[in-house]
């Protein structure tokens, strides 16, 4: 070895781990979980140099006994609250008959966001129905929150003959311009930039309208990223960058993307942004600091950066076990609890709510999930011939289709004929 | 219409065309590296800003991923952008955007979101520019699905391509090659520059005109083969033909996607023979397509091997600049080899 300097220890690199792994008892008691109101709610109008302390505490609002605390509290009435718990619980349901049916053989991949539904409903609620949502691939509870028909995500998923998508994009990969929810790529974190260039016209137009942009903490390492965060800064672009902190990208911990120095909320910093960092699974914390930051967009005080402090309670996708990389019972020890149960339990506690309705409306929104998907898999499921058109396949690479894709097609239909035999038609 | 006509370089004919699709499209917002006060490093957008605004010609981060990727979201909000990438050899840093995101949009959202994006960019050598100034990228985005690719050779073109490109309703890059941006150049870099004036193809109508996408230029008709080109080698080749007093049909592509396949066809039918040039490197690139192309469709009316004339397979050199160049003599000697049978 060269350049060996006389008494220095030799260099190390440093590969950080996880701190549990398959087989080890997951103990979550050092994470801090400071109370209620430790931060304090700043005016929305608040200069992000004089509020940098908010990217290392956490905002929250139900405490450990479920009640409604501090000047985070956004003081939703019980109708409002039920709702939030219903989108939640829809969210749930749904994520978790299509895992069923992914596992069944009726599609070929499916994302479920147990534990992270907080993140998309209280968000989704938070914001006017019109503003722009780019999400990344775990934000369903928005399309649920807005309302988009259930069928129509089921037909995505499926690939089937009303996939309004064409059967083009891995199941999940929703686009729903009718709900202010852009197309999602799979391509990590290239929404970010799109997010601001939204937020950045709507500026430039004079609009009311804000963006809202979603990543993983994993993600956040992608160039795309950083790029955001400068053009945000720079233009004062009225969006709401969101980290859903879950701990875990695919099999990677968070320290993997730098979560061992420092919180992905303090990244904001660096750039002049407000940052906050959020009891990802308070659904109430996680409502309150979306429209704390949505109030700042719509008053031209500029982007807001949010890291929610979350958990991947499953897999991240029906194509991983996270028995293998991971500590088990993670989720039921994770110190922040579930936000679908922790709702539950502040409704009770208000008297707005009780176990017997939570278990009938646990059972509506599984008949209703079940009833919608019957519906969709009348339209065909993925691999059994109810597909789109076969000439679909070239519509839309251009607005028109230039020489070389209608030769190609014409070649697509003859090797089906080839296939099928000379009387089979194209539909 | 000639009464409208002014004399202009490459650079005030683009120039041109940003002002006009500024005025007469609201949605048309420029931006880009030093686009805006400065107007740019070629001066490309001198006099846009102060013209039309900063919320419509504006300076960007120097990050091309955030220009393209800005893009992106500005023409899924309704916006028709025009980002600068101040050279080709920076777009790379842009490319998951223009690729996976630009590209695919219409594709993937079923028509839900378009990218009416033209992302304008220098490319080329021929200016001394070194390794990081000088490159020709096109067959990087012909090989993606989704964008069409533009290389003008002329004011007059570019005018009218940008106007096109600006006005369509998919992504487009639209490579400036910066050699000619003020003058045709003849592929001797010893002799004077000529400047636009003394060409015909600077006759610049002062208003809106379009050329549609797609379709090859005729640069000269011919009889005895058909050298397929486009940017800066479309004057090369003229130089050599001249010089070799060869009747060559010389066809200027301009659009490299989507091809003008018929007039290439067409062409070499009635020559027999045909050469590809550009100054792009060899291996993979643009020419290679071409060669194909005609191979598989003109192969019974070929008299001798299509041929490609272009860069080498290196980097593009500082000081060995007019060795890499696939100037005169590489061009000539393909010709003679082309005609030896």
């Amino acid at each position: 070895m060269t350049g060996k300097k006389s008494n220095l220890a030799p260099l190390r690199l440093h590969i950080p781990e996880p701190k549990f792994r398959p087989g080890d008892e997951a103990d979550f008691s050092d994470v801090a979980v400071p109370p209620v109101d430790s931060v304090a709610r700043p005016d929305e109008a608040s200069l992000p140099a004089d509020i940098q302390s908010l990217a290392f505490g956490l905002v929250r609002v139900l405490d450990n006994d479920h009640q409604a605390k501090g000047s985070w509290n956004p003081n939703l009435d019980a109708d409002q609250l039920r709702l939030m718990l219903r989108n939640m619980m829809l969210t749930r349901a749904f994520d978790d008959r299509m895992f069923r049916a992914q596992r069944q053989g009726k599609t070929s991949f499916y994302m479920k966001s147990t534990g992270e539904e907080a993140t998309s409903v209280a968000t989704a609620m938070a914001l006017a129905s019109d503003d722009m949502c780019f999400p990344s691939y775990r934000q369903q509870g928005i399309l649920l929150t807005r309302g988009y028909p259930i069928v129509r995500m089921m037909n995505q998923i499926y690939s089937n003959s009303q996939d309004h998508l064409k059967g083009r994009q891995l199941p999940i990969m929703y686009s729903a311009p009718e709900c202010s929810f852009f197309t999602i790529s799979g391509n990590l974190a290239t929404q970010y930039p799109q997010a601001v260039g939204w937020a950045m016209a709507s500026a430039s137009r004079g609009d009311t309208r804000i963006s809202a942009v979603w990543c993983g903490e994993g993600s956040t390492a992608e160039g795309d990223f950083h790029s955001a965060m400068t053009f945000a800064a720079v233009y004062n672009a009225p969006v709401i960058l969101q980290v859903v902190n879950n701990q875990w990208a695919i099999s990677s911990f968070s320290g993997i993307a730098g979560g061992e120095r420092t919180t992905f909320a303090a990244r904001g910093l660096g750039y002049g942004i407000a940052s906050l960092r959020v009891d990802g699974n308070d659904p109430l914390a996680v409502y309150a600091a979306m429209r704390w930051a949505a109030d700042r967009a719509r008053t031209n005080n500029g982007p807001t950066f949010i890291e929610y402090f979350t958990y991947r309670a499953e897999g991240h996708s029906t194509s991983d076990d996270p028995g293998a990389y991971r500590a088990a019972k993670e989720f039921e020890k994770w110190p922040l609890g579930d936000p679908v149960d922790r709702l539950k339990k502040h409704l009770i506690l208000l008297g707005e709510w009780s176990e017997e309705q939570h278990q009938a409306q646990h059972d509506d929104l599984a008949d209703l999930v079940k009833k919608t998907q019957k519906e969709a898999e009348a339209n065909g499921i993925l691999g059994h011939g109810m597909h789109q058109p076969f000439e679909t396949m070239f519509e839309d690479v251009f607005e028109e289709m230039p020489w070389h894709l209608k030769e190609q097609c014409a070649q697509m239909i003859d090797e089906q004929h080839r296939k099928f035999g000379p009387e089979w038609e194209p539909k | 219409m000639m009464a409208d006509t002014k004399t202009m370089n490459m650079i005030e004919a683009i120039n041109s065309a940003l002002d006009i699709m500024l005025e007469r499209d609201p949605d048309v917002v420029l931006m880009g590296e030093d686009i805006g006060y400065f107007g740019g490093v070629f001066r490309a957008t001198a006099g846009l800003q102060a013209k039309h605004g900063k919320a419509r010609v504006f300076d960007t981060p120097i990050s091309e991923c955030g220009i393209i990727g800005a893009g992106v979201g500005m023409a899924a909000y309704g916006l028709r952008p025009v980002p600068e990438i101040q050279f080709a050899d920076y777009i790379y840093p842009g490319l998951d955007q223009l690729v996976s995101e630009a590209a695919r949009l219409r594709y993937r959202s079923a028509g839900d979101f378009i990218c009416p994006m033209t992302v304008r960019s220098p490319f080329g050598g021929g200016i001394f520019g070194g390794q990081t100034h000088s490159q020709s990228p096109e067959s990087l985005f012909t090989h993606v699905c989704g964008i069409k690719t533009i290389v003008p050779s002329s004011p007059y073109d570019a005018k009218g391509l940008l106007i096109a490109a600006i006005e369509d309703n998919d992504p487009v890059i639209f490579f400036e090659p910066k050699r000619i941006y003020n003058g045709p150049f003849s592929g001797y870099y010893d002799r004077p520059v000529e400047p636009w004036s003394k060409h015909a193809a600077s006759a610049v109508p002062e208003g809106y005109y379009r050329i549609e996408l797609g379709k090859a230029g005729i640069v000269r008709e011919g009889e005895a083969l058909t050298i397929l080109t486009y940017g800066t080698m479309v004057h090369v080749v003229q130089t050599v033909v001249a010089e070799m007093g060869l009747d060559a049909e010389i066809l200027d592509l301009r659009t490299l996607l989507p091809l003008d396949v018929e007039a290439i066809e067409q062409s070499v039918k009635k020559t027999g023979r045909c050469l590809v040039v550009h100054e792009a490197t060899r291996t993979s690139g643009f020419g290679a397509e071409l060669a194909a192309l005609v191979q598989e469709r003109c192969f019974y009316h070929l008299e001798a091997p299509v041929e490609r004339v272009t860069g080498f397979d290196t980097p593009y050199p500082h000081s060995l600049e007019w060795a890499y160049f696939p100037g005169p003599v590489r061009i000539a000697s393909a010709i003679e080899k082309i005609m030896k049978d």
